[in-house]
């Protein structure tokens, strides 16, 4: 049986931290980081990077595009 | 599991910033909704492999400065007139996609002279107009399309019918226009909304290109900074209040 | 061949843009000189040469129809009169702050407001000055026959592309309306769009190419700094052009003593004036700027060893008289005669207003 898994790449100092991706996550992965970027925002990262399906619904909405989803059918047991 | 470092790899990649966004970082505020529609209009020119032949009209407003953002030939025109200047570009090359990128206040209120007769003279191009009911770059005033009730820089005890008229649904108007062959409105808060979105895009891109005259998509946006609410709450009162009013779905699709 | 006509000014002004090779003309009705847009929709150039000639919901949209032509690297134009230019100022902002080509006429009317639909000369401070916002220019130029409504068609466009200016051609009733022989010009292919490219492909946005950088049409710097360069810019194209372009034309000025200066439809009236003078024994001579701006300001200066007094003829209130005044710098009498209102001055009286204000008046 193939469980997808998936990753996301945030662009650090492009995200403003607008908090889009964290709310549509259907898995709840990602959060706004404690500490700031360079322009001062509390940017978005992966908190539960093992729930991550790679459905891209984050880097979706995201209004400043500094999302990347990676995908991989990862074999159970294997 | 698998490790992060073995997903993130090139091969893996499903989804990533379109090659006609350039890299300078969006002058749009937390959660604007104009970073979503220039992410879209992007993925649509680099799928159907137009970037050539595409001619973007960026008039006044907070998108005056989509010419920093989006990798295509672009003019910056006066407010409320990117329809009259894509009339002329449209007109003049006619072997391109020429499509303007209006604001509210752009297109229903200064420029309202414009865009009735550049739709009704069904020019061929697209129209791309972003509604969140307030003026955001000039600090949140009025629009024509601010809901009755709804308070903004000049209208702070809320919108009053009496005072300012009603909230302004220029997209039915648009629709009754015979040079119009495609009039929707859509919005970009979730990602099925966002899929829907870029279809309605793209459909009126190759409207353009199947020289069906003037394809109009209005997108019910967000102005967290002019609404004075969080992205997520913004997102929340756009469904709450500007839906029922603004509602989504095709007005007309010929 | 030569190809003589009789024609109206305002018809000209057509003939010679789809001669010249323009791309789109885009204007809206107004007197008195809707025969211009008319004349095109008789012509149908677009089934000639593909020029675009379309009938905008306003003067404000045919101007900024005419920045989205012009923006593509094309020859467009568009025409008015004063109200309706008035109309047009942002657009023309615009044009000239995003550093585009093009040609403008307007054959002026007497204001101010809705004024008459008969001549007028009172629009040269807001086509020499400015009219619209910000630190700018126009090339305008003032022709004072049906040939020159023909010729300056052509040399706008040329000098609009040299520079990348607007250029208005600052016409009036009386030459916009009248009949006159014209010898039209031979006919001028339009631009192929490879042409263009090669010509204007560094600016115009033509579709953006793998081997280049887009191209942005705009008049927008946030950054200040960036914004003062830009405007040193144009003044030193405004510089450039104030040196190299400056187009007039001189009549019985060899052994003049006093001097017309005017131009349009008023350096006519002073042609006869000067008959009407020199049987008088009145030794005056004309001086006509043909160029508005840039103004003849050394030519003039170059007359003052041998006249004791100029008049300028205007239909306006005194209007040019400022920049004849600068040019003079008090050195001779500057005196100004103009009728208003879409009233024409008779040659008698300017002969009268010069005995009077400049030879009695001394």
């Amino acid at each position: 049986m193939a469980k997808v898994k998936g990753a996301i790449k945030v662009d650090v100092e492009k995200c403003k931290g607008c908090s889009l991706c964290v709310v549509v996550c259907p898995s709840k992965v990602i959060a706004l980081a404690k500490e700031v970027n360079g322009k001062g925002y509390n940017y978005a990262y992966m908190a539960n990077p093992e729930e991550c399906t790679g459905c891209t619904n984050c880097a979706m909405v995201c209004p400043d595009s500094v999302i990347d989803v990676y995908r991989v059918k990862a074999q159970v047991g294997a | 599991m698998a490790d992060i470092n073995e997903i993130i790899k090139e091969e893996n990649l499903v989804y990533s910033k379109s090659k006609i966004l350039t890299d300078n970082i969006m002058s749009y505020c937390p959660g604007c909704t104009h970073g979503v529609v220039h992410k879209l209009v992007a993925e649509v020119i680099e799928e159907m492999n137009i970037q050539e032949k595409t001619i973007g009209v960026c008039p006044v407003g907070c998108s005056v400065l989509a010419y920093k953002f989006l990798n295509i030939d672009i003019q910056q025109a006066s407010h409320g007139r990117a329809p009259a200047v894509a009339t002329a570009v449209a007109r003049l090359k006619p072997d391109k996609y020429v499509f303007t990128y209006q604001g509210d206040g752009d297109l229903a209120s200064i420029g309202t002279g414009e865009i009735i007769h550049a739709c009704n003279r069904g020019e061929n191009i697209v129209v791309i107009f972003i509604n969140n009911g307030i003026y955001g770059m000039t600090g949140g005033q009025m629009a024509p399309t601010s809901l009755i009730g709804m308070p903004t820089s000049t209208s702070p005890y809320g919108r009053d019918a009496k005072l300012a008229g009603n909230p302004l649904k220029i997209t039915e108007l648009i629709a009754q226009l015979p040079g119009t062959t495609f009039v929707t409105r859509q919005a970009a808060h979730t990602p099925a909304a966002v899929r829907k979105c870029k279809k309605a895009i793209l459909k009126a891109f190759e409207n353009v290109g199947n020289k069906k005259g003037t394809s109009f998509i209005e997108v019910v946006s967000t102005c967290s900074s002019g609404w004075k609410l969080s992205p997520v709450k913004s997102n929340e009162w756009m469904v709450e209040h500007m839906l029922p009013f603004y509602q989504l779905g095709d007005l007309k699709d010929e | 061949m030569a190809d003589y006509r009789l024609m109206k000014g305002n018809e000209v002004i057509a003939e010679a843009a789809i001669r010249y090779g323009c791309d789109g003309y885009f204007g809206y009705p107004i007197t008195p000189q809707s025969e211009i847009m008319e004349t095109l929709m008789v012509r149908k150039p677009w089934e000639e040469t593909g020029m675009v000639v379309l009938q905008a919901e306003s003067e404000i949209a045919a101007i900024n129809m005419v920045y989205g032509g012009a923006a593509c690297g094309k020859k467009v134009m568009t025409s008015s009169s004063s109200p309706g230019i008035s109309l047009k100022q942002e657009g023309i902002s615009y044009i000239a702050g995003a550093e585009l080509p093009c040609v403008i006429v307007n054959v002026v009317r007497g204001g101010p407001g809705l004024g008459t639909i008969q001549p007028g000369q009172s629009d040269y401070f807001q086509a020499v000055k400015g009219g619209g916002h910000g630190d700018y220019r126009l090339i305008v130029i003032a022709p004072a026959s049906v040939q020159e409504m023909n010729d300056f068609v052509g040399l706008g466009f040329d000098l609009a592309f040299k520079y990348r200016n607007p250029v208005m051609i600052l016409s009036d009733g009386v030459i916009g309306q009248m009949m006159e022989k014209v010898q039209l010009g031979e006919f001028k292919p339009r631009w192929t769009d490879e042409e263009i490219i090669k010509m204007n492909g560094s600016w115009a946005t033509t579709g953006k190419t793998s081997d280049r950088e887009r191209n942005i049409i705009t008049s927008l710097e946030l950054d200040s700094s960036r914004q003062e360069k830009f405007n040193h810019k144009l003044i030193e194209k405004y510089k450039t052009i104030s040196e190299k372009e400056v187009r007039f034309e001189k009549i019985a000025c060899d052994d003049a003593e006093y001097l017309f200066i005017a131009y349009g439809s008023s350096s006519r009236i002073c042609q006869k004036a000067i008959e009407i003078a020199r049987e008088k024994g009145i030794k005056v001579g004309l001086l006509r700027p043909i160029t508005l701006f840039p103004f003849p300001t050394k030519q003039i200066q170059a007359m003052l060893k041998q006249v004791k007094g100029i008049l300028t003829v205007e239909m306006s209130a005194g209007q040019m008289i400022e920049d004849v005044r600068l040019a003079v710098e008090g050195k001779v009498p500057v005196e100004h005669f103009g009728r208003l209102g879409g009233m024409i001055p008779s040659p008698n009286e300017a002969v009268q207003a010069l005995e009077d204000q400049i030879i009695k008046g001394k």
